[in-house]
C-alpha cells in the first residue's frame, strides 16, 4: 500500500507492475497524483469538514463524537472528476463497459476496433482480476491497450484508471474504451470519469437481469444486446428484456449486436463516431474560447501601452 | 463484493479524522448505508473488522445505520417509500425520484 495516500491497497497492478509504494513513486504515479491535487497531500478538500461539531458523550469521559458526514466514495469521486477533466480537455470520448462475465465484451471490442481501423484512434484499458489475456487480444486487433489486474478487487476504481490513462498515453481526440471487471454489481458504484457507462447483456442470459441488477442498468446510457445471432436457437424474449431494461431506465438506448456476424455493428460504431466528434468539438470549443480570451487580453494590453 | 473497498475507504476516512483530532483510539464509527445502495450490511461489517486491523480504528464498534428508501413523485407532490430503485408512484404511476436510501456515508466518529 502506498503510505503517502493509501492507494494500491487492493493489490491492483497496471501491466503487471504494482501501483508503487510511497517511497518508490515513478513519474506516472506522481503525475497521476499531481493531477488529483498534488502529491504533497494538501488534500484540503479531502478533510471532511473544517470544524466538526464535537459532542461530549455523556457518561464516557474523554470520549468525543466528531460528526463528519462524509461520503464513503468521496475519494474515488474526486479521482473520477480529475480523470473526466483530463479526458474532456483532450477531446477523448471515454466509455466504461460493464457486464457479467461471459457476455462477449472483449469479442465485441475486437470487432469494434477492427471496424474503426483507419477511422479513429482507439485506446483500451482492460480490467480483470488476473492475466493479461484480454489486453493481448486487443493489441492483436490493432489498438493500444493496457491491462489492469485488480487482484482480489471486483471492480475498477478511478485512481487505478488514472494511472492507466497516464501509462497508456491516450492520444487527443481518441476513443477510450475501458473494459471493467465482469460483474454486474460492484462497478456501478465506482465512477471512473467516463462519458457514459455501456452495459453489455447477451441473449444467453436471463430477460430479468435488468430487474435483478437495476443499479447497473440505471447507471448505463447504452445497452448492447449481444449474441443476437443465437436468437433462433434460444427461448429468449427480446421484448421482455427491453421492457425490463426500460422499466429500470426509460432513457436507455438499446443496440442489438452480434460480435460474431457483425450485425448491428454499424449502428454501434456510428454512435461511437458521433460521440468522438462531439468530444473533439467540445475540446476545440474550449481551446477556441481560451484563444479568444488571450487575444482580447493582448489587445487590451496593447491599447494600454499606447 | 465491493464491500472490502468500501470498508477500506471507511477506515481511511476514520484514520484521517483520528489523526487530525490526535485521538488515542477510536471507540465507534457511525456508517449510514441505504437499503438501495447495493451494499450487503453483513459483508460490510465483516470487512470493516478485517480492514481496521492494525489501524487506529482496530477494535472500534462500527454502528451500521440502516436508511430506508424513499422517493419524490413530482406529479402528486409527495414523498413515498421505495423498496427498489425503479418503483413507480402507486397513486399516479409516474416515476419516483430517489431521495433517500442510496447513502454510503460515515456520519460520525467517536474518539478518545
Amino acid at each position: 500500500m502506498c503510505d503517502v495516500c493509501g492507494c494500491g491497497s487492493g493489490q491492483a497492478s497496471v501491466e503487471g507492475r504494482d501501483i508503487p509504494a510511497g517511497d518508490a513513486h515513478d513519474p506516472v504515479h506522481v503525475r497521476a497524483h499531481r493531477r488529483a491535487g498534488g502529491h504533497a497531500h494538501d488534500h484540503s478538500q479531502d478533510r471532511p469538514h473544517d470544524h466538526p461539531q464535537d459532542t461530549q458523550v455523556p457518561g464516557r469521559q474523554q470520549a468525543r463524537l466528531v460528526r463528519i458526514e462524509q461520503d464513503i466514495l468521496a475519494s474515488n469521486d474526486r479521482y473520477a472528476a480529475d480523470n473526466r477533466r483530463w479526458l474532456t480537455q483532450r477531446g477523448v470520448f471515454a466509455l466504461n463497459l460493464v457486464s457479467s462475465p461471459g457476455s462477449g465484451k472483449t469479442s465485441l471490442l475486437v470487432r469494434t476496433i477492427e471496424a474503426l481501423a483507419d477511422r479513429l484512434p482507439v485506446a483500451v484499458i482492460e480490467g480483470d482480476q488476473q492475466t493479461s489475456i484480454d489486453a493481448e487480444r486487443i493489441r492483436a486487433a490493432g489498438a493500444t491497450a493496457i491491462q489492469i489486474n485488480t487482484g482480489r478487487g471486483c471492480h475498477l476504481d478511478a485512481h487505478t484508471v488514472g494511472h492507466a490513462i497516464e501509462a497508456l498515453a491516450v492520444p487527443e481526440g481518441a476513443l477510450l474504451l475501458v473494459e471493467n471487471v465482469g460483474n454486474l454489481v460492484c462497478p456501478s458504484a465506482f465512477d471512473l470519469g467516463e462519458a457514459h457507462k455501456v452495459v453489455v447483456l447477451s441473449v444467453t442470459e436471463g430477460e430479468d437481469k435488468p430487474l435483478k441488477y437495476p443499479d447497473m442498468f440505471r447507471a448505463a446510457s447504452v445497452m448492447l444486446l449481444n449474441k443476437v445471432d443465437l436468437l433462433p436457437h434460444l427461448r429468449f424474449d427480446v421484448e421482455a428484456v427491453l421492457a425490463n431494461a426500460h422499466r429500470v431506465n426509460p432513457e436507455l438506448r438499446v443496440i442489438r449486436v452480434s460480435a460474431l456476424t457483425g450485425e448491428g455493428l454499424e449502428q454501434w460504431v456510428g454512435w461511437l463516431e458521433e460521440g468522438v466528434r462531439q468530444a473533439r468539438h467540445r475540446a476545440g470549443a474550449n481551446v477556441a474560447a481560451l484563444q479568444a480570451r488571450v487575444a482580447a487580453l493582448e489587445a487590451r494590453l496593447a491599447a494600454a501601452g499606447r | 463484493m465491493h464491500e472490502m473497498s468500501l470498508a477500506e475507504s471507511v477506515v481511511r476516512i476514520v484514520e484521517e479524522v483520528a489523526q487530525r483530532e490526535r485521538a488515542r483510539r477510536v471507540r465507534s464509527v457511525g456508517v449510514e448505508i441505504g437499503r438501495l445502495a447495493a451494499v450487503e450490511a453483513h459483508a460490510l461489517a465483516f470487512c470493516l473488522d478485517a480492514a481496521s486491523r492494525g489501524t487506529l480504528a482496530e477494535g472500534a464498534e462500527f454502528r451500521l445505520i440502516d436508511v430506508a428508501g424513499s422517493g419524490w413523485c413530482a406529479g402528486c407532490a409527495r414523498e413515498l417509500p421505495m423498496t427498489t430503485s425503479y418503483d413507480g408512484c402507486p397513486g399516479c404511476g409516474g416515476p419516483l425520484r430517489l431521495t433517500r436510501g442510496n447513502e454510503m456515508r460515515v456520519s460520525d466518529v467517536e474518539i478518545e
